[in-house]
């Protein structure tokens, strides 16, 4: 199995489905590319399976010197790279089904940006040396650029040059800053280039270079203005691939590079991430709250939980780093099937506006109750996936600066708002017109798409420790990494010294009180 | 003096071949245009064969004016390619309307014989040489469709214009004379490296500037749009491809083995230069409506990306030139293949970018390639042309031109924006009337190559290329 090379493979099958399906019809085109991702999907799970957790760092690692002294064809991938993976391959069969119907012109095409797209997500997340990551980064901004821009809506045009030229302006320094360190350490692995020591005064410029790439990908407010166009403009599948592996490049990127390789400028820059997502969190929930569209709701509500990401990666411990990464799971599949919840009342009514429906749960039950479930599922419910992760996050957030963890907490408030205030106006009520109170309920193929999703997000939220057991021991090393650079929390926790227990049961009552006093205490 | 003929073998083929193809031309007329067409490309075949320098180091000839050098032989094959290449384009082009002449081949021949002394001379004299034979076949070419009154106009464009910067290169060519007394770049170094007197910087500064009108860096730019509108499609591909990599070949040289010791004072020029040509050349570009002045404005802005990798100087900035030259030669003759096959439906050559408007519905293959190459000349990772790019910039970091490259590729999201907009018209506008269908083996075929050496696959030539264009430059240094 070690010699099999498993990456090369999950990469080579959408790419060479991708050709099969430029040269096919329409309808061999979607049976293709549904087969493929499928296929692309086993893969996954199998490399998934054989992950020895507790093993070696990188894994299933390969290394062919094929394009000279610059480049290298290097892969491998830790538990992070490998959860991605498995978030990555496990939306696009969803993605490509979604597509089955609503897709009706250059139907060949779009599969093949499709699969072209999904070889180069994965090899983002496999990519081991540094400036095949980067080629693998930027390229998907071609596929990403004709889905928007052929098949989406009508402004579709300003959305598709929006997204490229934003993303790329934020990327092309970040090369610069690669090209730099690698000249600096001599070597473009990456692993490598995670244990190397740049100095100070340098860090600080390569981390701001980074972070323009990674804070428009994330997005961070301000640079986030990219996102609610591309999400509107986009069709259903291309938002489910947008907002649940693209938007998580930006955090990958967090972990992969700032984090380990500037730990000290990551430390010293805090102030910039903290102010940016705290604003993130309150003002993108206040606009979210007021929307009129509900794709464009999703979309800032992205925006307003990625903020809780990168709190979490940034507090610097272990809590808000794996509650970082849990988010970014859970918002890939939540996000995901709530963008496709709108493209199954959009394929019937061909409208975005909040205002036209209402009253779904009266004809359309089985929608309205997958659509609960991801409503509750976003605004952060115990037993669903987003609360694991979010309550990761806070609890990390706490220890590094209380006042981040207090504004970041509003922004759950604020999200039960304006999620449940969408789901009143969508699912409550009567119809607002006639159309909303003919459509029928969701079909199989529908129930098809929302099913998996739904059982993944319990899945998650009920026994998160399948995710998470993969991704602890690099977390681990992360910190054993970045400690020495961590800020000072102001949060001083302290653990508690509770009495002995048979003094405790001696004296009953009264030393209970004085016990539990200095149980988080402030100083 | 044998071995200096040997050096020379290369454009001994290309002159007595030239000649005597001229002769044949001149009996048999124009009927045996298409014959004379393939004897020239065969020419530059058993050329590119008998270039000194592949395999071993090569060396000087003619006690030292002319350099038959690894880096000479780098530049001549990728420039005989370019002239190969472009006379094949013309086949079809000029066939169509009758009036395709059997000269076309001759003086393409007769260019690369300049352009073969221009990346070959280590001498001011020589330069000047290589250079005026390249441009005199040029002036004749840009106004080739003689009943044409754009051709005839940018034929005479070029011509009073590049009289100028000749004018300009000879002036400063004589400065140099006077003040080091010497022509050969090897000893104006050894004067320069003393010091850098008022009258040596003087013609330094007009060198470079007749330079800089040969490759058309900003601020001597003007004069390639109108030419490159006026002059017929083939022509305007072959300006853009061979000459100029000819030309920034002879200014590497230049600026390396003749001004080595001023690299101070020339940085400056260069950056500048660079700067304004990638800025310019992406802005002016926008809101052009015919695809060949569009062109005319990518070239620019390609030259200042390959300015960058001048800047910086060193092994690394001249093999990252010489790999950026070679790269961009077959985006733009790609291109311009695809520009060749714009045709209305009486075949009458078009050459607005708003008949592009879906293309990819009327004639998909067609679409895809030129999208390649869009994404390829705008330097989007994933396709060939972002490695050229990625190298000039790791070439200008090693010399410590940070800032240089940081600037230089936010310039590039400026010329996205153009290349984007082709695309755009191509994939998302509703179709416009389809172009005439084209039966063109040798266009397709050329088309189909350089598709796909862009296209992802071309990453597998890095190592090759990388080599090669590292042996080249280590020639120079």
């Amino acid at each position: 199995m070690a010699s099999f090379p498993i990456l090369s493979a999950l990469l080579a099958l959408p790419m060479l489905g991708a050709l099969a399906c430029l040269l096919a019809n329409a309808q061999a085109a979607r049976w293709i590319a549904l087969l493929t991702t499928l296929g692309v999907f086993v893969l996954s799970i199998g490399i998934w399976a054989t992950f020895q957790i507790g093993g070696p760092q990188w894994q299933f690692t390969e290394f062919q010197s094929i394009f000279g002294d610059k480049l290298n064809w290097a892969l491998g991938i830790d538990g992070i790279a490998l959860m991605l993976i498995v978030l990555t391959a496990f939306l696009m069969p969803i993605c490509i089904l979604a597509s089955w119907r609503s897709i009706e012109k250059r139907v060949p095409e779009f599969m093949a940006c499709f699969l072209f797209m999904e070889t180069l997500m994965i090899g983002v997340f496999a990519a081991q040396d540094l400036y095949l990551f980067y080629i693998f980064f930027e390229a998907g901004l071609i596929p990403m650029y004709l889905i928007i821009g052929i098949w989406g809506g009508a402004n579709r045009i300003y959305a598709a040059y929006k997204f490229f030229l934003y993303t790329l302006l934020g990327s092309v320094l970040m090369l610069i800053a690669m090209i730099w360190m690698v000249n600096h350490a001599g070597t473009t692995s990456i692993p490598a280039l995670m244990e190397t020591d740049f100095p100070a005064g340098a860090q600080n410029w390569l981390w701001l270079a980074f972070f323009a790439s990674f804070a428009v990908k994330m997005p961070m407010w301000p640079v986030h203005t990219w996102l609610p166009d591309a999400h509107v403009q986009a069709p259903t599948a291309g938002s489910v691939i947008l907002a649940g592996v693209l938007l998580k490049m930006g955090g990958y990127g967090f972990i992969r590079f700032s984090l380990p390789m500037f730990p000290e400028a990551s430390s010293a820059l805090i102030w910039i991430v903290f102010g940016l997502s705290m604003v993130a969190v309150v003002y993108t929930s206040l606009v979210a709250l007021v929307q009129q569209d509900m794709k464009k709701l999703i979309a800032y509500s992205s925006v307003a939980h990625m903020a809780f990401v990168t709190i979490g990666l940034f507090a610097f411990n272990r809590q808000g780093i794996e509650g970082g990464l849990i988010v970014m799971l859970a918002h890939g599949l939540v996000s995901g099937a709530l963008f496709l919840c709108v493209g199954v009342v959009y394929d019937r009514m061909h409208t975005r506006e909040i205002d036209q429906y209402g009253g779904l749960s009266n004809n359309m039950p089985k929608y309205a109750l997958f659509f609960m479930f991801f409503t509750m599922a976003s605004v952060g419910l115990p037993g669903a996936a987003n609360f694991v992760g979010e309550f990761l996050a806070l609890v990390g957030a706490y220890q590094a600066n209380s006042w981040v963890a207090a504004v970041a907490t509003s922004g759950v408030i604020l999200g039960a708002a304006y999620m449940l205030y969408l789901y009143w106006r969508m699912a409550y009520g009567t119809a607002r017109t006639a159309e909303a109170a003919a459509m029928k309920d969701m079909d199989k193929r529908e129930f098809l798409l929302l099913a998996p999703l739904a059982a993944a997000t319990l899945w998650m939220g009920v026994y998160p420790e399948s995710f998470m057991a993969p991704m602890r021991g690099d977390v681990e090393i992360l910190l054993e990494r970045i400690n020495r650079a961590a800020p000072q929390g102001d949060a001083h926790l302290t653990a508690g010294r509770p009495a002995p227990a048979a003094a405790a049961h001696g004296e009953g009552h009264r030393a209970a009180p004085a016990a539990a006093a200095p149980e988080g205490a402030h100083h | 003096m044998q071995q200096d003929f040997i050096y020379i073998l290369p454009e001994g083929i290309l002159t007595i071949g030239g000649l005597l193809l001229m002769l044949v031309a001149a009996w048999g007329g124009d009927k045996a245009g298409r014959t004379i067409t393939w004897l020239g490309v065969a020419l530059l075949i058993g050329a590119g064969a008998a270039v000194p320098g592949l395999r071993d180091a090569g060396g000087m000839a003619f006690g030292g004016l002319f350099a038959a050098d690894s880096y000479a032989a780098f530049a001549k094959l990728v420039i005989y390619a370019g002239a190969a290449i472009a006379m094949l384009m013309a086949l079809s082009w000029f066939g169509r309307d009758r009036d395709y002449r059997a000269e076309y081949p001759v003086l393409i021949l007769f260019s690369a014989v300049g352009m073969g002394m221009m990346v070959s001379a280590a001498d001011l004299l020589t330069l000047y040489v290589g250079l005026e034979l390249t441009s005199l076949s040029s002036y004749v070419l840009a106004s080739f469709q003689r009943t044409d009154t754009r051709s005839a106009e940018a034929g005479l464009k070029y011509f009073v214009l590049g009289a100028l910067a000749s004018g300009i290169l000879l002036y400063g060519i004589s400065l140099l004379y006077g003040f080091t007394g010497t022509t050969l770049f090897g000893e104006i170094a050894a004067k320069l490296g003393d010091g850098i007197s008022t009258g040596e910087l003087f013609g330094i500064v007009f060198v470079l500037a007749g330079l800089a009108f040969k490759i058309s860096a900003v601020p001597f730019h003007m004069w390639t749009p109108d030419v490159y509108e006026g002059a017929p499609t083939p022509v305007t591909a072959f300006f853009a491809s061979a000459p100029k990599v000819a030309a920034m070949a002879l200014l590497v040289r230049v600026t390396v083995e003749a001004m080595g010791p001023a690299t101070f004072q020339w940085r400056q020029i260069v950056i500048f230069a660079a700067l304004a040509s990638i800025v310019l050349g992406g802005v002016a570009a926008i809101g052009q409506r015919s695809i060949k002045r569009l062109l005319a404005y990518s070239s620019i802005n390609n030259v200042g990306f390959a300015l960058v990798g001048v800047a910086a100087s060193g092994v690394a900035g001249v093999s990252a030139v010489l790999t950026y030259m070679a790269v961009y030669l077959v985006m733009t003759l790609g291109t311009f293949l695809v520009v060749l096959r714009m045709r209305d439906a009486e075949e009458r050559p078009v050459e607005t970018i708003a008949s592009l408007a879906g293309l990819s519905q009327t004639r998909p293959m067609l679409a895809f390639a030129m999208a390649i190459f869009m994404f390829s000349l705008a330097g989007i990772p994933g396709l060939f042309g972002f490695w050229p790019k990625f190298l000039v910039f790791d070439a200008a970091v090693q010399a410590n031109l940070t800032w240089l490259a940081v600037v230089a590729i936010a310039g590039s999201v400026i010329s996205a924006f153009y290349y984007l907009m082709i695309v755009k018209k191509m994939y998302f506008d509703a179709p416009a009337p389809a172009y005439a269908p084209t039966k063109e083996p040798v266009g397709s075929a050329l088309l189909f190559i350089s598709a796909l050496i862009v296209s992802p696959l071309g990453y597998l030539l890095i190592k090759p290329l990388g080599q090669a264009a590292t042996t080249a430059a280590r020639a120079l240094f």
